[in-house]
């Protein structure tokens, strides 16, 4: 029916993940070309709508809003790498634990149901109040709590390995636990980890965004969508639209893209998920 | 379920809470011990020039700020069991009675917002599923993945500008009009303060539950059974109706009550967006306010509120699905 042959899954996996990695890439590499103290005040032109010299328009104080943007947005991979890297690391050693035991199990998964009961965004307030809020509350904020669900995924994982017969063989010679976890268990969850260590950068710049927007993240004079947005709240009944609409739409663009490309990863680690 | 069984899961359930409620207290204690922010200070507020410093020890002292955290631990918990959360700094009033009163108003967004995604998320699933591969389900689908990755609290900016700033159809903020007294506002008025940001939570919540109705629906109709009423000669819908509809409803079930804790996540967002007077903005402005007392009493609630959803979901299960309720667990 169609003229040019398709395309086959794993080619289209391979552009989805070159383009998702472009955009992610040019969005740091343009917000740390911008550099420090740009986008600069420049009171005779403020809140101009888009234009040609300001593709996204400026704010209250004449900045441009695509440099702040650009800024905001490699703000938040920067902390993000950081808290994902942390929670990704407390779902890895919590899952090798489980599986030492099952009083470490019972203990590791009620440990999970706790944080999953009660809201996420309440437990991020939470840490940040009693780190008094700023960078140190947020990143602490995020990398303590996106671990349960990634745990939950790895600890199934490993809970198969350990059912298998060559980890039974190396139990029964009488390898310790540890031979096992490194020798037998690690190498088969480093990719799963992997992406979930990607598909957790969604989560982490999205609940970013929202609790600098409620205003217990990042503070006013660091470059943040949540600040962009929350700032332009006040401007939103005079009608100045392009204050909230680009940088929301950039952080959307941000967030999907990590979204496809941990997706495209996985599909190219995972046959299971291409024959699907 | 016999009812020896049934005592015997509730009984469980309960405990499970009383534990889990001890953890969530005895945790943000401790994390709210280690602020910086001075209870005494917020207590006094504004006229902090007029309180001398022996006042403060004395106000301290009164407290019990002096004592072992275990102590103020124990002061607290024996406090709460009597029924006494303490009194909100920011609002002068008990904690227990600020937080009835805008779980009020917030379990009236969330209500609408829930049963809104609910039904049509199903909808939008079963359309999906039962079809997939085509234009609608690609375009549906294409909406959703977009829909996950967008911060709610832009969606909700975007639907105020639209309609309230741009259209003029709906008002700006608040539960009701200002200016009018409260039992005059009718329920138009109500509704119209909430159709916003009621939209907002919902649109966000149709997408889960969609893809996964969708995923399960696909299950069910590519199922042998299916396939062989299929060949028995049953129609689509009768198939639908038959097989499809409430295998596939399980999931957007237990989806809606297991995401309570996103669903109040939502809320706190929305009501900050539309200054909505819920518990969400409460939290907020407790965070913000170092009002204490109520932070600490709505994660209390906001988690017996969490665990009530999951608790329904796990029963609903059981109810629905008879091989749950016969055998143990998955």
């Amino acid at each position: 029916m169609k003229k040019a042959p398709a395309l086959s899954i794993r080619v289209k996996t391979i552009l989805r993940m070159m383009l998702s990695g472009l955009i992610l890439v040019g969005v740091v590499v343009g917000g740390l070309l911008i550099g420090e103290g740009r986008p600069s005040v420049d009171l005779l032109n403020r809140n101009t709508p888009p234009s040609l010299n300001h593709l996204f328009g400026t704010d209250w104080l004449g900045r441009d809003l695509l440099a702040r943007t650009l800024r905001g947005l490699t703000m938040s991979i920067m902390i993000g790498v950081i808290s994902v890297t942390i929670s990704a690391t407390i779902a890895f050693l919590l899952s090798i634990i489980s599986s030492w035991g099952r009083f470490l199990d019972i203990c590791v998964n009620w440990f999970i149901d706790m944080f999953l009961s009660v809201p996420h965004i309440v437990i991020l307030l939470l840490i940040s109040f009693a780190l008094g809020g700023g960078v140190k509350g947020v990143i602490a904020g995020l990398a303590l709590t996106h671990w349960p669900i990634l745990t939950r995924l790895l600890r199934a994982e490993v809970m198969q390995i350990k059912e298998s017969e060559y980890v039974s063989l190396s139990r029964q010679l009488g390898k310790s636990r540890l031979f096992i976890s490194r020798r037998h268990i690690l190498p088969h969850i480093i990719p799963q980890l992997f992406v979930g260590w990607l598909l957790l950068f969604p989560h982490v710049i999205l609940h970013e965004s929202a609790i600098t927007f409620l205003g217990f993240g990042l503070p006013a004079e660091q470059p943040s969508i949540g600040i962009i947005l929350s700032e332009s709240m006040q401007y939103l009944t005079a009608g100045l639209w392009w204050l909230a609409f680009f940088p929301g739409l950039a952080l959307l663009l941000v967030v999907l893209s990590y979204d496809l490309l941990g997706n495209s990863i996985r599909t190219f680690i995972d046959p299971y998920q291409v024959r699907k | 379920m016999r009812p020896q069984k049934l005592a015997s899961y509730f009984i469980s359930k309960l405990l499970r809470l009383v534990l889990l409620l001890f953890a969530v207290s005895l945790a943000s204690f401790i994390l709210i011990s280690f602020s910086p922010v001075d209870p005494v200070q917020s207590y006094i507020g504004a006229e902090a020039s007029r309180v001398s410093p022996e006042q403060r020890k004395e106000i301290e002292a009164y407290w019990g700020l002096n004592e072992p955290l275990i102590d103020q631990y124990k002061k607290w918990v024996t406090a709460i069991l009597q029924g006494d959360l303490g009194t909100s700094l920011l609002f002068r009033a008990p904690v227990s009675h600020v937080i009835g009163e805008r779980f009020v108003a917030s379990f009236l967004l969330m209500a609408i917002a829930w049963i809104l995604s609910g039904v049509i998320g199903l909808i939008l699933g079963i359309l999906t599923g039962s079809k997939h591969g085509s234009w609608l389900d690609r375009s549906i689908r294409l909406y959703c993945y977009i829909l996950s990755s967008t911060p709610s609290f832009w969606l909700g900016l975007l639907l105020l500008m639209t309609f309230s700033v741009w259209l003029g159809w709906s008002p700006v903020g608040l539960a009701s009009p200002a200016g009018i007294l409260t039992d005059e506002v009718t329920i138009w008025q109500k509704l119209n303060h909430l159709i916003l940001p009621a939209l907002t939570l919902s649109l966000l919540g149709v997408a889960q539950t969609t893809l996964h109705t969708r995923q399960k629906l696909i299950e069910v109709l590519a199922s042998e059974y299916a396939i062989y009423a299929k060949a028995k000669g049953e129609s689509d819908l009768q198939l639908l109706w038959r097989h499809g509809l409430r295998n596939a409803a399980l999931p957007a079930i237990s989806i809606q009550f297991a995401t309570f804790g996103e669903l109040f996540g939502g809320a706190v967002l929305a009501e900050q967006v539309f200054s909505y007077p819920g518990l969400g903005q409460a939290v907020v402005q407790a965070g913000l306010g170092g009002d204490i007392p109520l932070l600490l009493g709505i994660v209390l609630f906001s988690t017996i509120f969490v665990f009530t959803g999951n608790s329904l979901a796990d029963i609903i299960y059981r109810l629905i699905d008879p091989r749950l309720r016969n055998g143990g667990r998955q």
